[in-house]
């Protein structure tokens, strides 16, 4: 079989398996099942196989628009270096992901729309990791959009849940405004919308260094969007509304890192304009350390999570915006996808245990009650604050020393970060893991069932050794390097200190802690973000609403509608007082009238 | 020697004079009159112009024709409308054109 | 002579046509206007159209003037009673009335056309009949079969109307 039947069938298969899921299984649920996990194990051997083969090319579908000579949008696939990797990261965590659901959701309802919803966004994912041109992107960038709104909302009964669908929809539209005009000046400047073309198109800004700049900024906005960084960020902790494995899958490892395999992708072409990698580095770093510091407040397992994995994007934006190699985000993308996931996984199997309890003062001492889920959720835990011999230690040590060498300031933004990663996550494991059992619940938690075990377990393993050097080797030379840089010897120190005060300060604090000690209001109402942007919609959208409506009724209906057929009635009115009756009044009119005609046709020229 | 305007202005004289008969006099019969005065007005202009507008010596007698039409077509309105009458006058038993004016807003 | 024949049957016309709307009786109405008609068939024969001008006394004079003799007689009409002038709509039909003659006069008198006096024809007296006859059934056919079936529905339409029950 051809190379480039097997992308094809790598990329259908998913949107196949929901059509059908879609048409026939309303009522079977294992049928349901079993096509999504099959398209997903589909795709999967399809990714490894292109990886393995190293199968690079661009392969056309078809000519979806062509105007003229220069609006051109193929679709087609690109499988190159950068993409071969994304694909064989997405296709192993999907059938992870597909697995555990079948025991997470077995008593939930909706269990069709479920695993259709996840079909739908695996076609979509795999839409944007094998795109080959910004517009075939962008279309499956919308694409997931839908499929994470219509996952969030899978509880759509829920108020919350609906209204947090929503959000993340609207909010991702705004970034995706942003992107679509990045996208439109790249083409009004070089003309062409494929990547290849436009990564190698550098040479034509040199005479406008803004035009580049502003064009950069703009499509990062699609970042900003997707991937939750400061300020469009408010939606990533409300997606927790979903069920739990489309939190791990969607909002954790894949879909919140399109955003940044989309600045990986134009790499060439972004690190061309230091001004945009400048915005792009601090837009990183602040969100790093402000969803750091928000996640030291949460009392919801997820929402620990759903910070960490801001603060975590926003280290790997930061590392596109230091513009060494486009390997540096990416390697951090990488080994987060497997622990994050993992955690998330874990967090489900936990939820699952205490009965859908979420709050993590309600559970306590489920060490022993839950032993893989615990062993896993160490794997995970000490990855993502980067202990050493853990995947995340090399990603984000990589990423922390790259900064030091370029941009000094950067750097103890990021160290600071690096030092709360280790705070919350020890919290977490504390409270949730740790001392006594709470409540009634964690007294009687029990294990998962294997077939939501085994995933984790199969997750924990590239959650430990994904940052081996072999393995950095494997799936990163060909797309940049990944040299670690010349820095001072006190450096390195500096991270060991940071990730050591943070694990020790939470132990102390939280070792036999019953309710949290430290409680900020400014942090626990995150920052009151939410309430201004709630404000700014009120203010803004409101009175616009208000002054159209205002229009609407005024002008439109009175004048327009009303006051025309006002005007026609008494015009009528005024006429009908004509009628009188009298023969030689007529008469008289008439006369008047010929007269008056015969004068204009005279003297009238 | 009469001109054509010396016809043109007895014409125009005659058609006043039909006119406020028309428009003046109360009853229906002295009206229906006046029509007729102001249709002859018209005939005697017609005949003028058809004498006077002479094209390369020769008379035009489309104008002739046309006045021969405006005789036959007055006729046969003064039949129709003398039998509108009559049937007015057994409904209302008046001729006075002011008590007729029952179609009104 | 075609001058004082033009002076003389003109101010005839105008003069009867003046009285057959401004008399009181409309039997003395009627035989004004007969009068009238009359003398303008001798000013139509005057400007040579003879068949014209005898049409004119046969049809008018004889058919319509007697249709209104009768009709008159037949709603047995006195003179009639004189109700109180209504001012403004004798003003109005006066300022109409003059209006349209102020037009008139200041039309036929500013254009130098009209003042011509009368040209000679290239063949005297031409057959007047043989002339319209032609143009008639040359130029004017379908009209003239129009004008037949404008008669019969007239024709049809007085009988229907003066009928003295409608069942």
């Amino acid at each position: 079989m051809q190379p480039t039947t097997i992308a094809w069938i790598t990329l259908c298969a998913p949107i196949l398996a929901a059509a059908l899921i879609l048409l026939v299984t309303r009522t079977n649920k294992p049928l349901a099942a079993g096509l999504a996990i099959l398209s997903a194990l589909i795709a999967c051997a399809g990714g490894w196989f292109l990886f393995s083969q190293g199968v690079t090319g661009d392969f056309l579908g078809f000519n979806w628009i062509s105007i003229g000579d220069s609006f051109q949008v193929p679709i087609g696939i690109a499988l190159d270096p950068l993409s071969r990797t994304m694909l064989v990261i997405v296709t192993t965590i999907a059938p992870l992901v597909f697995i555990y659901s079948i025991g997470y959701m077995k008593d939930e309802e909706g269990y069709w729309r479920y695993f259709a919803g996840l079909a739908l966004f695996l076609f979509s994912m795999l839409g944007i990791v094998l795109a080959n041109n910004l517009v075939m992107m962008f279309i499956f960038w919308e694409l997931v959009g839908v499929s994470s709104y219509i996952l969030i909302g899978h509880y759509f009964r829920k108020d919350s849940a609906a209204d947090a669908a929503k959000q993340a929809f609207l909010v991702n539209r705004i970034g995706d405004f942003g992107f679509m005009l990045g996208i439109l000046l790249f083409w009004v400047s070089t003309g062409t919308f494929s990547f290849s073309a436009l990564n190698s198109s550098a040479g034509l800004f040199v005479e406008h260094p803004t035009m580049l700049g502003v064009a950069c900024v703009l499509i990062f906005c699609g970042t900003v969007g997707k991937s939750a960084q400061f300020p469009l960020h408010v939606w990533l902790p409300n997606s927790m509304e979903g069920p739990t494995p489309v939190s791990s899958l969607l909002h954790a490892a894949t879909m919140v890192a399109a955003g940044v395999y989309l600045l990986a992708r134009i790499f060439p072409i972004l690190s061309a304009s230091p001004e945009a990698c400048d915005v792009v580095a601090w837009t990183g770093a602040i969100t790093a350390l402000g969803a750091g510091i928000l996640a030291t407040q949460q009392d919801d397992i997820k929402g620990i999570l759903a910070y960490s994995t801001i603060s975590q994007l926003g280290y790997m934006v930061t590392g596109a915006g230091l513009a060494v190699s486009a390997a540096l985000p990416m390697f951090h993308l990488f080994t987060h996808a497997f622990f994050k996931c993992l955690l998330f996984l874990t967090a489900g199997s936990v939820i699952l245990g205490m009965h859908h309890e979420q709050n993590i003062w309600k559970m306590g001492g489920l060490m022993k009650k839950m032993p893989i889920t615990f062993l896993t959720y160490c794997c995970g835990m000490l990855a993502l604050s980067g202990c050493p011999f853990f995947s995340g230690h090399y990603s984000k040590d990589l990423i922390m020393a790259c900064s030091w060498e370029h941009h000094r300031g950067i750097f103890w933004v990021v160290v600071i970060a690096a030092a709360l990663t280790p705070f919350y996550m020890t919290r977490q494991a504390m409270v949730v893991f740790f001392g006594k059992a709470r409540t009634e619940h964690s007294e009687h938690a029990h294990e998962s069932p294997l077939v939501m075990i085994i995933p984790l377990i199969l997750l924990a393993i590239p959650a430990v050794c994904a940052g081996y050097a072999p393995v950095e080797h494997f799936f990163f030379h060909e797309i940049g390097s990944l040299a670690e840089p010349e820095v001072p010897t006190f450096v390195p120190t500096i991270f060991m200190a940071a990730f050591l005060a943070g694990l020790g300060l939470a132990f102390l604090i939280y070792r036999k802690a019953e309710k949290d000690p430290i409680r900020i209001p400014f942090l626990e109402n995150r920052f009151y973000i939410d309430d201004l942007y709630f404000w700014i919609v009120r203010i803004i959208q409101g009175g616009f609403a208000r002054i159209c409506s205002f229009v609407d009724r005024w002008f439109i209906d009175g004048i327009l509608v009303r006051g025309s057929a006002t005007l026609v009635w008494s015009i009528g009115f005024a006429l009908r007082f004509l009628q009188l009756g009298n023969i030689q009044a007529y008469a008289f009119f008439f006369g008047a009238g010929v007269i008056g005609l015969i004068y204009l046709i005279l003297n009238v020229r | 020697m009469p001109t054509l305007a010396n016809y043109l202005i007895a014409s125009g004289i005659l058609f006043a004079i039909g006119l406020g008969g028309v428009m003046l006099r109360r009853s229906i019969i002295i009206i229906f009159m006046g029509l007729e005065i102001m249709l002859n007005a018209a005939n005697l202009s017609l005949i003028a112009f058809s004498r006077y507008g002479l094209v390369n010596g020769h008379q035009l007698f489309d104008a002739q024709v046309l006045v021969f039409f405006i005789i036959t077509v007055a006729a046969a309105e003064v039949a129709v409308g003398l039998a509108i009458i009559v049937s007015l006058y057994r409904a209302r038993q008046t001729t006075h054109v002011e008590d007729i004016d029952t179609l009104k807003f | 002579m075609l001058l004082a024949s033009y002076w003389f049957f003109s101010t005839l016309t105008v003069a009867f046509g003046a009285t057959a709307i401004l008399l009181r009786n409309p039997v003395s109405c009627a035989m004004s206007l007969a009068v009238c008609f009359i003398s303008l068939a001798a000013l139509f024969i005057s400007l040579d159209a003879t068949l014209i001008g005898i049409m004119q006394v046969l049809v008018y004079a004889g058919a319509v003037m007697v249709l209104f003799l009768f009709i008159i007689m037949l709603l047995d009409l006195r003179m009639e009673k004189s109700r109180r002038l209504n001012f403004g709509a004798t003003l109005g039909g006066g300022l109409v009335i003059a209006a349209f003659l102020s037009m008139l006069v200041k039309v036929v008198l500013s254009d130098p056309g009209f003042a011509k006096p009368l040209p000679p024809l290239a063949t005297p007296a031409p057959d007047n009949v043989r002339m319209i006859g032609l143009t008639l059934f040359h130029s004017y056919a379908l009209p003239f079969e129009a004008i037949g079936v404008l008669l019969l529905s007239a024709t049809v339409g007085v009988i229907v109307l003066s009928r003295r029950t409608l069942r």
